[in-house]
């Protein structure tokens, strides 16, 4: 497989840097009070989520989980919906109906951001079915978690893709912790991706997940066998999670001290900014870049604080293809 | 217009509606060995990919079902019994019912989940559940529950036709039981539109599933001793249609809700409830509930037929109002 373009970098390091800032200032506003419920960010796995999306197509499918803000953004999502939802806006992505655990843009092939803990797996196993029985030809990335990894979920939908070789990648984003729970303490085996053998499935073990590189080149060879009628890969990416399980969850349920502070010495966009300099000798486009995404935050903040609330009948809507209240002939 | 059983009406809107949209495909467990009957000629017309046979992984292939129609297939999923769902129920609750809501209508979820209650004939607690009222309390499922085989096959071509998620809850004890029904592609029934199996004028039996063939027995029976007695079929329970029920409620002044659920939180609570939440005025009498107690189906034969309803025990209801 081909190394990856100079142009593959500037764009990886573009969409990492706006989940970075996103985060950043979503967590900032979060604790003015400008946005309602939990947020689950995803500071410290940009490489991962970036490196993932970009090696699919435009329009292939992916499905994610609750820590949904940067699956979007990795596969090239307009900001300003997905910042309005946070916000609880009309305009918002979903309409104000979903907030910080579904940002899901469907225009972009996503097929969902699901919150409950592995209820994803088996949604991306009949997405891929049906690209096949539509003939279709794509290619569907799942994200889940190595606390997913545990749930029922996982096993059938790992058996389901492999007896039926489905084009799906299983991607799991292994940050170490599920909330208070500690892999090492919930995952009977030391590498999730272990667990393939037990569905005659491939696998792709990435140690250094705070490596854009790394992370692209294993996805992007199950994303071509996949393509290539050669069936599904459990693709596990180490990584970690910078911030709190969630910001609004009550006080903070772990302490990650040393751990935690041997994590922040490898910071994934500084690590990718370092690399590009040194490849390229300059930083022209990177302060460019820095420049860009600046202003498409702020962009995406003034438009979701301009948006408008929905209205109290707004929540009548999309249950079904009729409105509820129309539905049973109520006024 | 052909006699066919309730079985085979299932078996025909099946082969019509995947005869004429090759979007839709059909999956579940033994599909090929058509243990129920459903599936005869299906697989020499439509071949193994749309009827596919699935391993034991209830949750995993109704999560399936949900992505692919996500993607624009439209899947039929036989669950067999209906005890099933409950392996799946995170599907069914988090994903199916929930997925167009949470995304602000970004997408539609078009599949059926079939399902058979199979009670009433000693397959003990685990295998005879009536599970339908749990899931008017999850919004966004659609419930189909027909009490013939022409109202099956119309409401059966709709649902797979319709563009949100179904739930077909197929009466067993009604299996074989035959009626007139059309064949060919225009007989649809729509969802929400209840229908008067018998019209009468001094009580109304509404009857749900197996319940609408005793209710029918019921008010033979009584027409006997001179009373008539109205049979509305709600057909749906989501969405329910409340103007037939309260129009003919309003006429009569009485009513008698037959369900083989149980009774706490069964479809009769929730029509009793709207019966006297907008025709209060109307009635002559308090409503009564027929349904099947609070405890689990027996294995014990006459114990099973002593809980569930039945003509006797809504003859004796009606009576209790009537008099
Ligand atoms: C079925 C289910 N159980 C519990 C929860 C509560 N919960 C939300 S996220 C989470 C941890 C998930 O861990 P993991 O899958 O590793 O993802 P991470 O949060 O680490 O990204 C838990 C327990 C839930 N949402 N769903």
């Amino acid at each position: 497989m081909d190394n990856l373009t100079l142009e593959q970098y500037y764009e990886g390091y573009l969409r990492m840097l706006r989940i970075r800032k996103f985060e950043m200032r979503a967590e900032e506003n979060h604790s003015k009070g400008e946005i309602p419920g939990a947020l689950h960010t995803s500071l410290g796995q940009e490489a991962e989520v970036v490196g993932a999306c970009m090696a699919l197509e435009d329009d292939d499918y992916m499905v994610g989980n609750h820590r949904s803000h940067g699956h979007p953004i990795g596969k090239n999502a307009d900001m300003k919906p997905l910042m309005a939802e946070l916000y609880a806006r009309k305009t918002g992505i979903c309409g104000g109906k979903g907030g910080s655990m579904h940002l899901s843009d469907f225009s972009i092939g996503s097929l969902g951001e699901t919150s409950i803990v592995g209820s994803g797996l088996p949604v991306a196993v009949g997405a891929a079915l049906g690209s096949n029985m539509l003939n279709e030809g794509k290619v569907t990335l799942c994200f889940f978690g190595d606390g997913a990894s545990n749930e029922g979920a996982f096993h059938e939908a790992l058996n389901l893709a492999a007896i039926w070789n489905l084009p799906v990648v299983f991607l799991c984003e292994n940050n170490g912790w599920a909330v208070s729970m500690p892999a090492s303490k919930a995952v009977s085996v030391e590498n999730i991706a272990d667990r393939a053998v037990a569905y005659s499935m491939r696998s792709e073990l990435v140690t250094d997940g705070q490596d854009f590189e790394s992370v692209y080149m294993a996805t992007k060879r199950a994303v071509d066998a996949a393509r290539a009628g050669e069936g599904p890969t459990l693709v596990e990416v180490k990584t970690y999670r910078f911030a709190e399980h969630a910001v609004n969850m009550g006080r903070m349920l772990v302490d990650r001290g040393e751990e935690l502070e041997g994590w922040l010495k490898r910071d994934p966009v500084e690590i990718l900014r370092t690399k590009i300099a040194e490849m390229v000798g300059n930083e022209t486009r990177l302060e460019e870049i820095e420049d860009q995404v600046e202003k498409e935050i702020e962009d995406a903040l003034e438009f979701a604080k301009q948006s408008d609330y929905p209205d109290v009948a707004d929540a009548f809507d999309d249950v079904y293809s009729e409105r509820v209240s129309d539905f049973y002939g109520l006024s | 217009m052909p006699r066919i059983s309730f079985i085979e009406s299932i078996r025909q809107a099946q082969y019509e509606e995947l005869a004429r949209d090759p979007k839709v495909f059909l999956m579940g467990e033994d599909l090929v060995a058509n243990v129920f009957g459903t599936t005869t000629g299906l697989i020499e017309e439509f071949g193994t990919d749309r009827i596919r046979d699935t391993p034991l992984s209830e949750n995993g292939f109704v999560g399936a079902a949900a992505g692919a129609s996500m993607v624009g297939a439209r899947p039929i999923v036989d669950l067999t019994i209906t005890s099933f769902v409950y392996v799946a129920m995170d599907q069914v609750c988090s994903i199916i019912a929930k997925s167009k809501y949470i995304y602000g209508g970004q997408v539609k979820l078009p599949l059926v989940l079939r399902m058979c209650m199979f009670y009433g004939n000693s397959n003990a607690a685990q295998h005879s559940d009536r599970n339908y009222p749990m899931f008017m309390g999850m919004p966004g499922l659609k419930i189909i529950i027909p009490s013939t085989p022409y109202d099956m096959k119309g409401l059966l071509k709709t649902a797979i036709r319709d563009d949100d998620p179904v739930m077909s809850f197929e009466d067993g004890t009604l299996w074989s039981q035959k009626g007139e029904v059309p064949e060919g592609d225009d007989h649809l029934i729509p969802m929400g539109v209840a229908d008067i199996k018998r019209e009468g004028t001094d009580a109304t039996v509404v009857a749900v599933a197996g319940g609408v063939p005793l209710a029918l027995k019921a008010a033979e029976e009584l027409s006997k001793e001179g009373f008539s007695i109205e049979v509305v079929d709600p057909r749906t329970l989501v969405p329910l249609d409340r103007d037939t029920i309260i129009n003919s409620v309003s006429k009569t002044g009485r009513v008698v809700v037959v369900d083989p659920a149980h009774q706490s939180c069964s479809a009769a609570s929730e029509i009793s409830a709207i019966i006297a939440e907008e025709a209060f005025e109307s009635l002559k009498a308090p409503i009564l509930r027929v349904t099947t107690p609070d405890t689990h189906l027996p294995f014990f034969p006459n114990g099973e037929k002593a809980l569930l309803p039945s003509k006797d025990r809504i003859v004796s209801a009606l009576k209790r109002l009537l008099n």
